[in-house]
């Protein structure tokens, strides 16, 4: 009972609990929704694919959590998406036979390092200029796609690299290779701001930031470097995109990404209000995004549809975490109460 | 000259370097018919931008624009080509539609005080993922009220013309104009953008006012829509793609504060002709690809907020000069 209590007091619970209900839907009309199978030493199965495809959303939610915890948004991670896998593919070339311009290490650091600049001329805007989060990273959320179609020439680049494609699609010790990746960026950020202070710092600055000045933090460092580190998360999603399809199209990658990681960050029970927030949770968001778009497409609806019914599940999550609707459904069940 | 209008000529000093230049770089730039041109392909936009003015000022913000014009140029062009309603019939539907939707995102804004930026996101996804439900595919408008429409056009001083869009997006803004200035609501919808809980202490019908907003900005997003049919005579889930952002841009451009409560309809008309403007210039100029105008105004937004925060230093720096003078006095006659 008291382990039931605490439970349901964290906030990681009901994230989990949401998923636990998509997944058991799924086992009772999804057939082999659960089924995994081993193939030339890889693992294979919905489940597997859930991961992998969630894979650039987790990515981006790990750097939004942060963000958001510092009551901001960032909305250019989507365009950001699409710079880092312009960039990637304008380095290595779409050579047919498959030999890069220039040596990949190079063209990956290369797209993080423009990422991580776009990120910090977010920070910049939002932390010493003082703009809204919001309007602060729509004008990268504009330009960011024109930068993307103007570094590729309007053109999609198909990459031939077999080396790069390790990313997105290899396999290591039977398990997706974008999953080690996620792995390592989550305990990076988990040891950096759990270990640390930092986490309390980022918690601060989304509560009160004025008040977190004057108690001698640097509540703009603090600021500009989430948003450089959100813009860091989406190059390393862009390149995990990038490699997942061998192609870079600025049309389209990353496209609705924004949504998605935002979705995901909320669902895990991360306030837009800012203070508290929760890696774990953000993880499961994006699982739940994932296997929700995973079941849609198994009754076979098409995938724009699929928009209806995210927009909806963000309808219904802003509305619980509304404290005037909250207190209206309890006050209805008050007075039920009393009426009997 | 009021210090209030100096974002609007700065708008003003923009647009007619961009045209100046134009006109001295590109031969058969400077024309009437050229200056028309921009209210005829911009019409849509203006449209747009004038319910999003209002939706601004207020200290909102509204991201549903672009998707709630393609529900609309698909709702009209599905029942025009597949039901065969009337355009009678069509029109008043459609903008009702747009109504609603506002409406609603209205009410749950407004009703359980959720931030406008994500329950407008989510209205983006609604409407486009609805698109998709009406048709996957282009449906072709073939009603002869709208080909007439589509091809009609006026004649102006000689050999000018404009189409019937541009008499549309003339009206809204006029009538955006008429009731910001002179009646109860537009007021009402500068006092909450000024400061919200001073609106509610003096006894203004907050609650209403700003429902009504974002269903004014739907009602702008289906015209807008039915008007953008008029030029592609078709409806598809793709027009309209990052609209929204064009039209913030517009209103941003047009010297209206993000933070609400200062803003001026005449300004946004300049920001869509600035936009205009920058898209004609791309063409003209003919190397760059049109790409570039996503830049360019992403640019200008950016320029404009900076401006923006500096006049909003700049004041808040001579407040409290202006304090400091007064308290000296204060204290002595105490």
């Amino acid at each position: 009972m008291l382990a039931w209590k605490r439970l349901s007091r964290s906030k990681i619970i009901w994230p989990l609990i949401t998923l636990g209900i998509l997944m058991l839907f799924n086992l009772f009309f999804t057939p082999n929704f659960f089924r995994i199978e081993m193939l030339e030493g890889h693992l294979f199965g919905n489940l597997i694919d859930i991961l992998k495809n969630g894979a650039p959303i987790m990515i981006l939610a790990i750097g939004l959590t942060l963000v958001i915890a510092t009551h901001g948004i960032d909305i250019s991670v989507g365009s950001v998406v699409a710079i880092s896998a312009g960039v990637v593919a304008m380095l290595i070339g779409g050579d047919l036979a498959g030999n890069p311009k220039y040596p990949i290490a190079f063209a990956m650091g290369a797209a993080l390092v423009a990422c991580i600049a776009a990120g910090m001329w977010n920070g910049m805007l939002v932390s010493w200029i003082g703009m809204q989060p919001i309007i602060a990273t729509l004008i990268l959320f504009v330009a960011g796609r024109g930068i993307a179609m103007v570094t590729t020439n309007a053109m999609v680049i198909w990459l031939y690299a077999k080396p790069f494609a390790l990313l997105g699609q290899g396999y290591l010790f039977g398990l997706p290779f974008s999953l080690y990746i996620v792995a390592f960026l989550l305990l990076a950020t988990y040891l950096v701001t759990r270990r640390t202070a930092v986490g309390m710092f980022i918690e601060a600055v989304g509560i009160n930031p004025k008040a977190t000045r004057f108690a001698g933090i640097n509540a703009r460092g603090i600021l500009f470097w989430c948003y450089a580190f959100s813009g860091l998360c989406a190059g390393v999603s862009g390149l995990v995109v990038c490699s997942t399809v061998m192609s870079a199209d600025g049309n389209n990658a990353g496209n609705l990404a924004e949504l998605d990681a935002i979705l995901a960050v909320v669902l895990g029970g991360t306030s837009l209000n800012g203070g508290r927030f929760f890696l774990l949770g953000s993880m499961v968001g994006a699982l739940i995004i994932q296997t929700l778009t995973t079941t849609i497409y198994a009754f076979n609806v098409a995938p724009e549809i699929a928009q209806v019914v995210k927009a909806l599940v963000v309808y219904a999550v802003s509305l619980l975490q509304s404290e005037t609707f909250r207190a209206r459904v309890a006050g209805m069940f008050a007075r039920r109460e009393v009426a009997a | 000259m009021k210090a209030r209008n100096l974002p609007i000529l700065v708008t003003l000093a923009l647009f007619l370097i961009m045209f100046g230049g134009g006109s001295l770089a590109f031969i058969g730039f400077f024309s009437v018919q050229n200056f028309l041109n921009l209210f005829i392909d911009n019409s849509y936009l203006l449209i747009l931008a004038v319910g999003m003015t209002f939706v601004i000022v207020s200290g909102g913000i509204d991201l549903s624009v672009g998707s709630v014009l393609a529900l609309s140029t698909m709702v009209s062009s599905s029942l025009l080509a597949k039901s065969h309603l009337s355009p009678v019939l069509v029109i008043p539907i459609v903008l009702a539609m747009g109504t609603a939707l506002g409406l609603f995102m209205g009410y749950l804004i407004q009703t359980f005080n959720l931030p406008p930026f994500i329950i407008t996101l989510a209205g983006l996804y609604l409407a486009r993922g609805l698109c998709y439900v009406v048709s996957i595919d282009t449906i072709a408008i073939t009603n002869e009220f709208w080909k007439g429409a589509a091809h009609a056009t006026v004649n102006l001083i000689g050999n000018n013309f404009v189409s019937p869009s541009v008499f549309i997006a003339v009206a809204v803004v006029l009538a955006g104009l008429f009731v910001m200035r002179y009646t109860r609501f537009g007021r009402n919808v500068y006092a909450i953008g000024g400061n919200e809980q001073s609106a509610v202490l003096m006894g203004l019908p907050v609650n209403h006012t700003k429902i009504a907003i974002y269903a004014l900005s739907g009602f702008c997003s289906a015209l807008a829509g039915i008007v953008f049919t008029f030029y592609t005579l078709s409806g598809y889930a793709l027009h309209g793609k990052g609209m929204e952002l064009d039209a913030i841009a517009t209103v941003v451009i047009g010297g209206t504060l993000l933070t609400g409560g200062v803003g001026n309809l005449l300004g946004t008309v300049l920001g869509g002709l600035v936009y205009g403007i920058i898209q004609v210039l791309i063409v003209f100029q003919g190397t760059l690809n049109s790409w570039w105008t996503r830049i360019v105004i992403g640019f200008l937004v950016f320029v404009f907020c900076l401006l923006q925060r500096i006049f909003e230093t700049g004041k808040s720096a001579a407040l409290a000069r202006e304090r400091a003078k007064q308290a000296p006095k204060a204290q002595a006659s105490s």
